[in-house]
């Protein structure tokens, strides 16, 4: 296996670091502060967490003053997910394009 | 390589509009444009074109079959430095009339011979693991 679907492997492995990534995921940029909050564990876990999230590519940080922010990569989850499903998905959201242009047009 | 190399995804949809009017919007560049990527389509069999991506991809298509208001066929793949990137598949629209609309159908058959090689071993004990991640997918967007 690739060392770098090793690496997301091993980080998403840990249930913590997956909540995290999901969160990030689903409910955009966050500090580390509003992380922990949620994460039910320290605010140096959530801290230590996200830096293997980062270093594996899987999140961003953005420092804004004394906050970092943190967002998700998704694009870095590419070489994991089946190319049907994820294929699928390319052409559903297409699609939907596709009826929005259809709606415009003329007859 | 073997069938269980290729790989398909069929994606069907009714939509509210009459197949003459859908095959304009899979024919011409400018529309092609609005809904799928920029290109350089032409409805020629043969023709060579380009489906540029936001993120900067290119797809390097060749059509292959048209049939106005029916079928449409074209070559689709891509070449990436990273093997596990490398696709060459062939995507393919067939219209059938519904009532006032038409159903489209798209079926792109393609093979990734890496990807399996990457993947074989990973994916027994990563069930799971992908089963969470591809629910995941589908509640974005």
């Amino acid at each position: 296996m690739p060392d770098r679907q090793n690496i997301l492997f091993k980080t998403l492995a840990d249930p913590t670091r997956r909540a995290l990534f999901e969160r990030l995921c689903r409910d955009g940029e966050q500090t580390v502060v509003a992380l922990t909050a949620l994460a039910g564990v320290s605010q140096p876990a959530v801290s230590k967490h996200l830096a293997v999230l980062k270093a594996a590519g899987l999140v961003v940080d953005r420092p804004e003053g004394r906050l970092t922010h943190y967002s998700a990569r998704r694009s870095a989850l590419a070489p994991l997910v089946d190319w049907t499903s994820r294929m699928a998905g390319f052409w559903e959201s297409r699609f939907d394009k596709l009826e929005n242009l259809l709606a415009r047009m003329d007859q | 390589m073997s069938t269980s190399d290729i790989r398909t995804v069929v994606v069907e949809r009714e939509i509210a509009h009459p197949p003459e009017k859908l095959w304009r919007a899979l024919t011409r560049p400018h529309l092609i444009a609005e809904w799928l990527m920029a290109n350089d389509f032409l409805p020629d069999v043969g023709h060579r074109f380009q489906l540029r991506g936001e993120w900067g991809g290119v797809l390097d298509c060749e059509v292959l079959e048209v049939e106005p208001g029916e079928t449409l066929s074209y070559t689709w793949n891509h070449a990436s430095a990273d093997a596990a990137f490398n696709l060459e598949s062939v995507v393919t629209f067939t219209l059938t009339p519904v009532g006032k609309g038409t159903l489209l159908r798209m079926e792109q058959t393609g093979f990734r011979p890496e990807q399996k090689q990457a993947f074989g071993g990973a994916r027994m004990g990563w069930q799971q693991f992908f089963g969470k991640l591809e629910q995941l997918l589908e509640r974005l967007d």
